[in-house]
């Protein structure tokens, strides 16, 4: 048999469904003081969307002030102040949340037959952190801005800014408990709550992904907030232990800083990678090729990831020997990564490829990222990051993993899963054409930035020289077109939630256990506890519906 | 699980202030680097007697030591290639010795000043 | 028993997988404030490392007494916890307030003896800064940057266990626990230990520097 579970649950269309938006109250308190995961999901994918505008409009008011040389929009401490908060707002309240709190949040527990993660009370104890904080990083931004960069580096940060250094470095603090405990919540969820059967080799990649993303949270976290306390320490009392009158070490501050950081850019990307696995299998009708090395990858990502965080240092004064190592272990945490992206591509290799919008998503995701990785290990060299250190070279490099990568996967999972989450499904059409166009607004914005980098545009400066005014242009351009790519959804999402059809439980077709329950699902997800017996991922391209489903739907969105 | 006896509770806290004595008096003899040595087995004998017999780690499984390995080995990870760099930089080895009035010797961080 | 049943949250199938999940992840927390005051420890060696002497001497004006004394105070209220989770164990639920309360009085002995050490400390001139005593080298102001923060941070840690016994305290006169169910005895515990394991590595680091000279 090729089902996934034995136990049927019965898909009966109601006038009135009984779901999680109906079951446990209708009112404002209900789902303020919820316990639910989905409904918690669905509280941080509207927090996020907020700071995400926020940090997006600061970028569109950089990419205008760039359109000329001369530094004549904005004065280069707004400006300071612009990338601040763009830096700050993108990584602590929009991406590091994003795949995890939203859709890991939502699918997990479903992922692996529960009916909730293990601590449901930490759960939204984290969304209070998490807000708690930003909104102590919105009175920064709105009292005057910070302007030390998202690094904070002392001893601007600590002895010389006049900026709101301090509310965001609180609002970073509380906001990354709450990141400390949602991973702290999956850790415990994969270990305790799996159904019967579900054995480690038998779960979603996806759960692999959020598993390895919720150790670096627990691990590396911590460090951030003492290190952020630490720079607190010496702004408030004018002492401290980065100062180099008393033989401080700034650069100690960076160690502390990017040993945290480090990782977290893997929190930005793992998640990411684990939609991908999802989808590409999906949406190519095929098993997984390699599960085991795809698995392990993730593992050694998170674990290798701690061990590289001198390559942000390499021009910072640090010893030209801890240079020597951090680079050469640099190049080995690229190696689980490439081994994802050949195992995706042999995923797809005679697969049935359907390019469903999240399909788009994902398959723009293999190139994108590849690109941001392989520019990754130009940097990795130390020689060379000498000489593109601190130019858009760099800043091109992260985007491309950070944007092309990791927002694109969340693009492509909300995708697929809203369904899932809202019981309707988003105009496809739409879907299509904002897919790319963020493809295309994408490259437009930060394919040039490379070339800028390279040819030695310094990051972080609102005036530069006037011959590399044609590709500050093209990104400029291409960065509006990227803002009609994120509005687009933001628009037919909204819609469809009053206006699209509506789904049926599993309209992908797809295996794993969120899709063996009705969309929206019931409060407690199944009826009763699944059990698993066999591997994910038992697409077959020649299977028919009945092979491959409990719940058959004869009515598919999509044809 | 097994039951611990009261007994064996006294056992380790009576140990431990043993421990405790004998790290005051050995921080009190000239024994060079091995002051250093003794100080961090003693704290981390205590820390043993603490883990395994008041936390229960000894009657503890597997998964639980894995997430104890992780807490220590991702500290000494952190300290280890930290001190890769401090340890390597030549001008702070040569500070390293005595210490001089900063009139004398200013601090200086920045690799190839001049010794 | 029926009192056990009641505290079986729904996301759980039954009262041995609560309990493991709980203590897993009371476990998982720790990791997670080792590395917290990990970035404390880094910081202290690396500096140590750096100014050995500069350290020796400036930590020549801790006082040792109080050091000890509060050293010896949290080792036995971590012996008088795990008595307390001992006779939740044997369900003698009025040994466990009493060990409770006895940990509590020890731990908010353990303040005091810092608040004492703290004035003393402010009376010597070693809160760094421009007041700080002018004859200790600059680099003895890092050692006691180090030293106001990681008994600082330390003393908080204590000061939240006190706050989380207390209420352990309170759930156990109201008859919370039984040998059926005291979870949250034992993660609490867990905690406490921690709290004392940290003073444990703090006491020969901040104390005990060359004591011989």
């Amino acid at each position: 048999m090729n089902t996934a579970t034995e136990t049927v649950a019965p898909l009966i269309e109601h006038r009135i469904a009984k779901n999680y938006f109906t079951e446990g109250g209708h009112t404002l308190k209900s789902w303020l003081l919820t316990t639910d995961h989905k409904r918690i999901g669905v509280l941080y994918l509207i927090s996020i969307v907020f700071y995400f505008v926020i940090a997006a409009i600061a970028a569109a008011l950089m990419r205008m002030e760039l359109i000329t040389p001369a530094g004549d929009m904005v004065t280069s401490e707004t400006y300071n102040k612009l990338f601040t908060i763009h830096g700050t707002l993108m990584v602590w309240f929009f991406l590091i949340p994003s795949i995890p709190a939203v859709l890991g949040n939502f699918v997990l527990p479903m992922m692996l037959g529960a009916r909730d993660v293990a601590f449901p009370k930490l759960n939204l104890l984290s969304w209070y952190l998490f807000n708690a904080g930003g909104l102590l990083a919105l009175y920064a931004v709105t009292f005057g801005g910070v302007d030390t960069g998202w690094t904070f580096y002392t001893p601007y940060s600590s002895t010389y800014s006049n900026s709101h250094v301090l509310t965001m470095a609180a609002g970073i603090f509380i906001a990354g408990f709450g990141t400390i405990l949602t991973g702290l919540n999956f850790i415990i969820t994969t270990h305790k709550l799996r159904a019967p059967g579900l054995t480690w080799f038998r779960l979603p990649l996806f759960v692999w992904s959020m598993y390895s993303t919720s150790a670096i949270m627990i691990l590396a976290t911590p460090v951030l907030a003492m290190t952020l306390t630490l720079m607190g320490i010496e702004r408030i009392w004018g002492v401290g232990l980065f100062d180099p009158k008393l033989g401080g070490d700034p650069v100690l501050f960076q160690h502390l800083f990017w040993f945290y950081s480090h990782p977290a850019v893997y929190i930005m990307i793992l998640p990411g990678m684990g939609v991908m696995s999802e989808l590409v299998t999906c949406f190519s009708r095929k098993p997984i090729f390699g599960y085991h090395f795809v698995a392990f990858s993730s593992v050694a990502i998170a674990v290798l990831g701690f061990l590289v965080w001198g390559h942000h240092m390499f021009t910072s004064g640090q010893s030209i020997y801890a240079s020597l190592v951090f680079s050469y272990l640099s190049y080995m945490v690229a190696v689980p990564s490439a081994i994802k992206v050949f195992n995706w591509t042999l995923t797809l290799h005679r697969g049935s490829i359907s390019l469903s919008t999240p399909m788009i998503y994902a398959l723009g995701f293999v190139g994108l990222f590849t690109v941001g990785g392989l520019t990754g290990l130009f940097l990795a060299a130390a020689g060379l990051d000498v000489h593109v250190q601190d130019t858009y070279f760099v800043v091109a490099h992260f985007h491309y993993i950070m944007v092309g990568g990791m927002v694109t996967a969340f693009m492509g999972g909300l995708h697929y899963w809203w369904p899932k989450i809202t019981g309707r499904m988003y105009p496809e059409k739409f879907g299509q054409l904002a897919a790319l166009t963020m493809y295309l607004g994408f490259n437009l914005t930060f394919f040039p930035q490379f070339v800028l980098g390279y040819l030695g545009m310094p990051r972080r400066y609102h005036a530069y020289a006037p011959e590399f005014q044609i590709y500050n242009v093209m990104s400029s351009a291409g960065a509006s077109i990227l803002g009609v790519a994120y509005l687009l959804p933001l628009i037919y999402f909204l819609w469809s939630l009053k206006y699209g059809k509506k789904a049926p439980a599993n309209p992908w077709k797809a295996t794993g256990l969120e899709w063996q329950t009705t969309s929206p699902p019931p409060k407690h997800n199944f009826h009763e506890t699944p059990i698993v017996d066999t591997p994910p991922y038992q697409y077959s391209a020649e299977a028919t519906e009945a092979e491959l489903l409990s719940i058959s739907n004869k009515e598919t969105p999509y044809g | 699980m097994t039951t611990v006896s009261k007994k064996t509770y006294l056992f380790v806290w009576l140990a431990l202030l043993a421990f405790l004595a004998l790290t005051w008096g050995l921080a009190n003899v000239n024994l060079g680097p091995f002051n250093n040595v003794f100080a961090l087995c003693i704290s981390i004998a205590k820390m043993a007697l603490v883990v395994l017999v008041f936390m229960h780690g000894r009657w503890e499984k597997a998964l639980t030591w894995i997430f104890i390995a992780a807490g220590a080995i991702w500290f000494l990870i952190m300290v280890d290639l930290t001190l890769s760099d401090y340890l390597t930089r030549k001008d702070i080895t040569n500070a390293r010795t005595t210490w001089k009035h900063p009139e004398q010797n200013p601090p200086t961080l920045m690799p190839g000043k001049g010794d | 028993m029926a009192d056990a049943q009641l505290a079986l949250q729904k996301q759980f199938d039954e009262m041995p997988q609560q309990k493991e999940a709980a203590t897993l992840g009371m476990w998982a927390f720790l990791a997670t404030e080792v590395l917290f005051f990990g970035g404390l420890f880094l910081s202290y060696i690396i500096y140590r490392t750096n100014y050995p002497h500069a350290f020796a001497e400036a930590s020549h004006h801790t006082v040792v007494m109080f050091g000890t004394l509060n050293t010896a105070i949290l080792l036995t209220s971590s012996f008088t916890m795990a008595l307390a989770v001992h006779a939740a164990r044997e369900n003698n639920t009025k040994w466990l307030f009493r060990f409770l309360l006895v940990t509590i009085v020890l731990a908010l002995a353990f303040l005091a003896v810092k608040g004492l050490e703290y004035r003393e400390d402010l009376r010597e001139h070693l809160w760094p800064g421009p007041q700080f005593r002018p004859d200790l080298p600059p680099q003895a102001q890092i050692f006691w940057i180090l030293y106001w923060i990681m008994t600082g941070v330390h003393a908080v840690h204590v000061t939240v266990g006190v706050g989380l016994l207390s209420r352990m305290a309170w759930m156990t006169s109201r008859r919370k626990f039984s040998d059926a169910y005291y979870t949250p005895i034992e993660i609490s515990g867990l905690y406490w230990h921690f709290v004392d394991i940290i003073w444990i590595f703090l006491y020969p680091l901040l104390y005990l520097i060359q004591r011989y000279s």
